[in-house]
């Protein structure tokens, strides 16, 4: 039925364009990589956030402001309904420091667990964290401390709670941890 | 991906010649759409190495086993994958033919052959000259050739590289490479040099490389490790001379060198000239839409093979437009209209220890004029005062992307 395919042509587009992500974020947004984050399974409110931040270039970015400025605000909507609809898969990171997972777990737990839920796994707004890549993540991080990535109130105040206690070490401990979770 | 009525209508068969970054997910995606369609992928080498990264392994950075991948991963996914020299596509009656005699017939053919060098264009280089001054423009033996003739070279040797004009596979490729072997002579031969003799006056990315160049190896001083003479200054290699090393230029002179990798102009692979898809030039036209060809219905050409234009030739490029291939093939292959495509293309480059950069795009298709166009406003180059942790970060995820592209083209 000629409906039918005028929804498979639109499906086979976004297809078409999430295919020019994948190469750089892994099939499906799943990557292997240490360093590029994956981009499955995310919340579509995240995902969108990410991408106009990227745009506008309030989010620091070495490539994603370039690429992100080449798409339409439905056409990011799209992207965000078509990775979030894939599973976010956690495939080992040899370069994980298992030595401090336990510890980190714990550290978590005080400092960052109220808003990524879940071992990480959930939360509002926040993005995933369970598995994500270490590399990524301490990235992120150091953009936060060096307020070049802008956190909410109470985020930076777990922050600096979290450096006065334990120094750069407490989150080297907590990434670790968030980036070994199944 | 939801396309139920596929597994009901009649299975359509599809060819696709040639494993590279292009084939290799465009066979890997036609059978992600449509699970009920026969898939063949014919590839000469039972394995594939990677032109990316392959200067990391001339600059003796990485080991020649990670640029290697095989073909498991594509059989896994039901695809019949056979090792065989492509030597025939017969358009009409609709069969690709094997040098091992095999016969495979197909709905729609999809030619992914990458280049093949124009040896004649260079005056005394040829196939049995290119292992003596190798190109290693397409990885494999030649990259352990051209790093073992380095490895080999005393303290204070030339090193010639010479990049061809454009178009060309990979236009950073050679950049990244002088970048990588100049790196290797500071560390383990300081007092040799690298030559280059280009035929071009400007090149990708060129104020991101001289700016490591400067950063990390004496560029532009006396103590320069690299030496860069341009097409205006006679660079243009015209001959070489395989006994007695050396390289003669247009208007510069000739050099002897210790290394030569010449690096000489390129056109399709031979298939899609003898196929009739070059239409005389030396890449096949195509509808950029469907990248099916211009010159032969119902056969697509993709990856380096074909003119898109405005898009670097480059393994992400192939990779992003064999998805628009296989998407287009599979709803032509059903009388359907295909869906309007939107690619992009993003190169990272290795400059020198922890300092990486890229290039990046986004393109729509312009039906009426039958052109990728850039989107305004997105893409470019890596900014020139991005600072030394940004280009930290870039050769992280330069290694990331290796890592993802291996596995979403082969895995
Ligand atoms: C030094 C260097 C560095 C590079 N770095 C990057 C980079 O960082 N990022 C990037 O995106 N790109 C990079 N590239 C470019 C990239 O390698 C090419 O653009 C890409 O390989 C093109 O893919 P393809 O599938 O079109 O062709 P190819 O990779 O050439 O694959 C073609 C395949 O077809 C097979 N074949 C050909 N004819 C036949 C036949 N008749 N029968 C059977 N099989 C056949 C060949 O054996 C080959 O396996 C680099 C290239 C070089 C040289
Ligand atoms: C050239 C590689 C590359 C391409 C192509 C690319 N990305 Fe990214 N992406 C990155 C990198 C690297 C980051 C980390 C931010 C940065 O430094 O740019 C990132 C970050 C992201 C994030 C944030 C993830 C998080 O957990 O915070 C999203 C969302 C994203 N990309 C979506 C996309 C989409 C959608 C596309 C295609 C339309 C795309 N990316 C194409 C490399 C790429
Ligand atoms: C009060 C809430 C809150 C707390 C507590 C919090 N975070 Fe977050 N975190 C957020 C929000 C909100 C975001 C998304 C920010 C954005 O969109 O830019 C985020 C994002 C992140 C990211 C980036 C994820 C991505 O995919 O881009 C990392 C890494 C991170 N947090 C680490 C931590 C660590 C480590 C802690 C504990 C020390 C912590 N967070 C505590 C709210 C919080």
């Amino acid at each position: 039925p000629a409906l039918a395919q005028a929804d498979e042509t639109e499906d086979m587009t976004v297809e078409v364009m999430a295919g020019a992500c994948t190469y750089c974020h892994g099939t499906d947004g799943n990557g292997i990589g240490e360093a590029i984050p994956s981009i499955a399974g995310m919340p579509e409110d995240q995902f969108a956030y990410m991408m106009v931040t990227y745009q506008d270039g309030s989010n620091p970015a070495t490539v994603m402001g370039r690429v992100a400025r080449g798409y339409t605000e439905d056409q990011i909507q799209a992207l965000a309904a078509y990775f979030g609809g894939k599973p976010f898969e956690r495939p080992p990171q040899p370069w994980i420091d298992e030595s401090v997972v336990a510890e980190g777990k714990e550290l978590a737990a005080e400092y960052c667990e109220s808003c990524h839920e879940n071992e990480g796994r959930d939360g509002e707004g926040v993005g995933i964290l369970a598995g994500q890549k270490l590399q990524y993540m301490r990235f992120s991080v150091a953009d936060f401390l060096s307020e070049a990535r802008e956190m909410e109130r109470r985020q930076a105040r777990k922050f600096r709670e979290l450096m006065d206690d334990h120094g750069e070490e407490g989150f080297e401990k907590i990434l670790n941890y968030y980036a070994s979770v199944q | 991906v939801g396309l139920p009525h596929i597994a009901r209508a009649a299975a359509p068969r599809f060819v696709i010649v040639g494993g590279g970054p292009g084939g290799a997910t465009a066979a890997k995606y036609l059978k992600r759409y449509a699970p009920a369609a026969e898939v063949t992928l014919i590839e000469a080498n039972p394995t594939y190495t990677t032109c990316f990264m392959s200067n990391e392994v001339l600059g003796g950075l990485r080991d020649f086993s990670t640029i290697q991948v095989g073909y498991d991963g594509l059989s896994g996914h039901g695809i019949t994958v056979i090792h065989d020299l492509v030597t025939a596509i017969d358009p009409e009656g609709k069969t690709v033919t094997t040098q091992g005699g095999e016969s495979v017939a197909f709905d729609r053919c999809i030619v992914a052959p990458g280049i093949d060098f124009k040896y004649d264009a260079v005056e005394g280089y040829s196939a049995e000259a290119a292992e003596i001054m190798p190109h290693a423009w397409k990885a494999g033996p030649q990259t352990t050739l051209l790093r073992s003739q380095l490895e080999a070279m005393e303290d204070g040797g030339t090193v010639i590289v010479a990049p061809p004009d454009n178009p060309f596979r990979c236009p950073p490729g050679p950049y990244e490479r002088i970048s990588l072997i100049a790196n290797y002579l500071k560390q383990h031969k300081p007092k040799s040099k690298v030559l280059v003799l280009d035929a071009k006056d400007k090149f990708s990315k060129m104020p991101l490389f001289t700016q490591a160049w400067e950063m990390f190896y004496g560029y532009g001083t006396d103590n320069s490790l690299i030496e860069w003479v341009s097409k205006s200054d006679g660079g243009t290699v015209t001959g070489v001379n395989t006994e007695t090393m050396e390289v003669t230029t247009a208007g510069a002179g000739t050099f002897k060198g210790d290394v030569v990798n010449l690096i000489p102009p390129q056109s399709a692979g031979a298939i899609a000239r003898s196929t009739g898809l070059l239409e005389g030039g030396d890449w096949a036209p195509v509808n950029k839409g469907t990248f099916e060809s211009l010159a032969v219905p119902g056969i697509h050409v993709l990856g380096d093979a074909s003119i898109a234009a405005a898009m670097p030739k480059s393994g992400a490029s192939a990779n992003s437009q064999a998805k628009a291939t296989a998407a287009s093939a599979l709803a032509l292959s059903m009388g359907q209209e295909p869906p309007m495509p939107t690619l992009a293309n993003a190169c990272y480059s290795i400059g020198g220890p922890e300092h990486g950069f890229s290039v990046a795009a986004v393109y729509n298709y312009d039906d009426f004029e039958n052109k990728l166009v850039p989107v305004e406003g997105a893409g470019g180059v890596s900014p020139i005062d991005a600072g030394a942790d940004s280009r930290r970060r870039e050769m992280f995820y330069a290694h990331s992307w290796f890592e993802n592209m291996k596995a979403d083209c082969w895995g």
